[in-house]
């Protein structure tokens, strides 16, 4: 027997991990999203907080998937439900290319733009909302893209931690030793990798600044 | 007493700059009055766009006062000082996501218009400008340099500013181009009357657009003469500037039209 028999005899598990999945990944990037484009478009206009925040970001991302899973086991509120912990886990993963990102669309704005816009009398959230936001926008769905390819990858390891989604198949393969139930939860997570890319990257293109 | 002429569009009073140690503009005390064409004359360096920002507040001054309507701008309200001001600059600056009509039309929109008041304005001024209609639809980066100034141009005058300054506008044209730009901004000065504050590093663009030249040099003010006083003028910074610009200033400083 095959991966694909195998997956569609077990189709109704395939599908529901896939969602759980997509829920992990998904809220995780929405998260990351209210709370990284905000911290985005501030040290672009604060400097001097820039460095502190960036290196922050960074330092998260260099911390191994499954310590930060370990790590966050003993926080009372989040550790007694491992989807929780999961979501916080995937959402400080995802902060960094948002941040960066954010920061970096902002700054790449033509400052001739930015003069005028402000000789012309727009207020601070005109000036966001009308031409900076716009103008910077491709730039930070890109990060946003980025973002959501690493968790659709790490999200497997939520599994380690009991939180569901397709790592579990991944997790019991290994356990049984067994390459069709390993690649039941590659596969699909391959696929929701590649669809959240090309998806993310049409809107991206979108909002490309002719 | 004697009759008081009317009181200055812009004053300088005493106003430095001093940034990170360098004193960019040393003690300046100018007067701009209403309907006239003021060029800030200078090389690079001389400050003379500080100056123009100072106006407009992007910049503050370290000390003294600028006036305008003789109010002085450091107090007020400056979003309200900046709409009331239009800026040309010479990388234009356009909104690259926004049309040509949605450029023109950023201050009237901000400044809560009606769209029924916004859309023929916005054909008026792009008419104004030499610009045909159909070039409303156009992004930015459709257009060429020139075009694109006009354009920028347009986007200054949209809410009727009494004051407008004009950063080297026509600094990144080809010689073609910028000549007409100057022969239609004078046609367009005589009908609108604006106060204009032009920088320029350019003698024969100061001669032909100024009705007076305040000369710059180093953060201070040299000198400040009328075209044809200055070429003849015995200033050292003047001096060398006519000799650097060589013949045929004459028929600049007549305005191209003798």
């Amino acid at each position: 027997m095959n991966v694909i028999h195998f997956m569609l005899r077990n189709h109704t598990q395939v599908l529901e991990l896939s969602l759980e999945h997509l829920w992990l990944v998904g809220l995780s990037t929405a998260f990351a999203i209210l709370i990284g484009v905000p911290l985005g478009i501030v040290i672009a206009h604060r400097p001097r907080f820039n460095k502190p925040v960036l290196a922050g970001a960074n330092i998260i991302q260099t911390i191994p998937s499954l310590a930060l899973f370990g790590f966050l086991l003993p926080v009372p509120w989040l550790g007694s439900r491992s989807d929780r912990l999961a979501i916080l886990a995937l959402t400080l993963y995802a902060l960094l290319p948002i941040i960066r990102n954010t920061y970096t669309g902002i700054c790449g704005v033509d400052s001739a733009v930015i003069e005028a816009a402000r000789g012309m009398g727009l207020t601070e959230s005109q000036m966001l909302f009308q031409v900076e936001l716009p103008l910077a926008a491709s730039v930070i769905l890109s990060g946003v893209r980025i973002a959501v390819v690493i968790s659709v990858g790490l999200a497997t390891i939520a599994a380690a931690i009991g939180a569901g989604g397709l790592g579990e198949f991944i997790f019991r393969g290994l356990a049984m030793v067994d390459d069709r139930v390993i690649l039941a939860g590659a596969i699909p997570a391959a696929v929701l990798a590649l669809a959240a890319d090309v998806g993310v990257g049409v809107i991206e293109r979108r909002l490309r600044p002719r | 007493m004697p009759a008081a002429s009317e009181a200055p569009v812009i004053e300088f009073r005493d106003v430095s700059y001093t940034v990170s140690g360098t004193q960019v503009i040393a003690n300046l005390n100018l007067r701009v009055d209403r309907g006239e064409t003021l060029v800030l004359l200078g090389r690079s360096g001389s400050g003379k766009t500080t100056t123009l920002k100072l106006i407009n507040r992007l910049v503050s001054p370290t000390s003294g006062q600028v006036l305008v309507n003789g109010n002085p701008t450091a107090q007020g309200d400056v979003i309200q000082l900046r709409r009331g001001i239009g800026y040309v600059i010479q990388e234009v600056g356009l909104f690259p996501h926004f049309t040509v009509e949605r450029n023109v039309a950023i201050v009237p929109k901000i400044e809560g218009w009606t769209s029924e008041r916004i859309q023929p304005r916005v054909q008026e001024l792009l008419k104004l400008v030499g610009l045909p209609a159909e070039l409303a639809s156009r992004y930015p980066h459709q257009l060429s340099g020139g075009q694109r100034q006009r354009v920028g141009f347009a986007r200054a005058l949209a809410a009727d500013p009494e004051i407008l300054l004009m950063d080297e506008p026509f600094g990144a044209l080809d010689p073609l181009t910028r000549d007409e730009l100057q022969r239609e901004f004078l046609a367009l000065q005589q009908r609108l009357n604006k106060t204009v504050v032009f920088v320029t590093h350019d003698l024969r663009e100061a001669l032909r657009l100024g009705s007076r030249i305040a000369l710059m040099e180093a953060g201070k003010l040299v000198t400040v003469l009328t075209p044809h006083e200055f070429l003849k003028s015995t200033d050292r910074w003047a001096a060398a500037y006519v000799k650097a610009f060589g013949d045929g200033l004459e028929a600049a400083a007549n305005r191209g039209t003798s």
